[in-house]
């Protein structure tokens, strides 16, 4: 099973990263703001169903993927 | 009895690089230091453990995230459990909070950029294992060296940091090398056990290298482990 996981800065947490990232876009004259820089994680996840694959995949991000302190994430399991 | 010499490990990770000065400031203050692969199942027997800069496992993912599931870890982790002294310094740091040893998170700098200077810090708290041979209010001069050490906790979780008196250590006004909430250099667990710090004491441990004042840090840790030595003889 394929999946991907999106890990992003929570809401409201300081991304020094996406600040530079939003101040580069606007010097090459991009009318941009609120740039957020995360992160793309694709598994395969060796299991038989989608569902098994997103519990799997959850709880790879509460252990190891993402901290829970600063960082949210999202799952997309293919299929599901 | 100050000729009892504490047996402290250091633990070197791969990407580890500030082992070996920080068995080598250990063992000139005072201490048995030897270092330790992270691949060891189980610690020999250890009076404290030193978590030492650098860039563990390559800061894959998270500075110090992977590091955390290292073999070597599991003990240490259990070492801290049952109470054991545990210290970690920078890299050393982000894998005690990664691993939830410690409050908190290191962050990359808030400039994005790599520091390495000298910094001043206060002395918040001389009643822990760390800090019992600086006084209150103390300011030390001690080098860091990072790009991921902006610590940070959510509010509610720096409320509680703060309301339970966990920050030892914090940049003098003005130093802030990293942005780091509420300006922490340094936090301890609330056994008291384990500590954190950014600075590294290992390099300051001589004036003839810019500062001694990191050897308060860490005679202050082999102040304690004798004692625990000497409490089990």
């Amino acid at each position: 099973m394929k999946a991907t996981v999106l890990v992003r800065p929570k809401t409201g947490i300081l991304d020094p990263q996406g600040s530079a990232v939003e101040g580069s876009l606007r010097q090459l004259g991009f009318p941009v703001g609120g740039a957020r820089v995360g992160r793309v994680i694709d598994l395969d996840v060796e299991v038989g169903s989608a569902d098994e694959a997103r519990s799997a995949v959850e709880r790879m991000c509460e252990q190891l993927l993402a901290n829970p302190l600063i960082e949210s994430y999202e799952i997309a399991v293919e299929g599901s | 009895m100050s000729e009892v010499r504490p047996r402290i490990g250091v633990v070197t990770f791969p990407g580890s690089n500030d082992d070996r000065d920080a068995v080598w400031a250990l063992a000139a203050l005072g201490a048995d230091a030897k270092a330790v692969w992270h691949a060891e199942e189980s610690l020999p027997r250890l009076d404290a453990v030193v978590l030492p800069g650098g860039f563990s496992y390559g800061d894959y993912l998270r500075a110090g995230a992977i590091a955390r599931f290292s073999p070597a870890m599991r003990s240490v982790a259990e070492f801290a459990a049952e109470g054991g002294l545990v210290l970690g310094i920078c890299n050393g740091f982000q894998v005690l909070c990664e691993a939830g040893l410690l409050p908190g998170v290191l962050r990359p700098n808030r400039s994005l950029s790599f520091v390495c200077r000298d910094v001043r810090v206060t002395v918040e708290r001389t009643d822990t294992p760390f800090t019992s041979r600086c006084h209150p209010g103390q300011e030390l001069t001690i080098p860091v060296k990072h790009g991921d050490g902006c610590w940070f906790a959510p509010a509610d979780l720096l409320a509680e940091v703060e309301g339970d008196d966990l920050v030892v250590l914090r940049y003098a006004e003005g130093e802030n090398p990293n942005g780091s909430v509420a300006h922490v250099a340094g936090v301890v667990s609330r056994e008291g056990n384990v500590m954190g710090l950014m600075p590294h004491p290992e390099h300051a441990v001589d004036p003839l290298l810019g500062s001694g004042d990191g050897a308060l840090v860490l005679a202050s840790l082999i102040d304690a482990a004798r004692d625990r030595v000497l409490q089990t003889a």
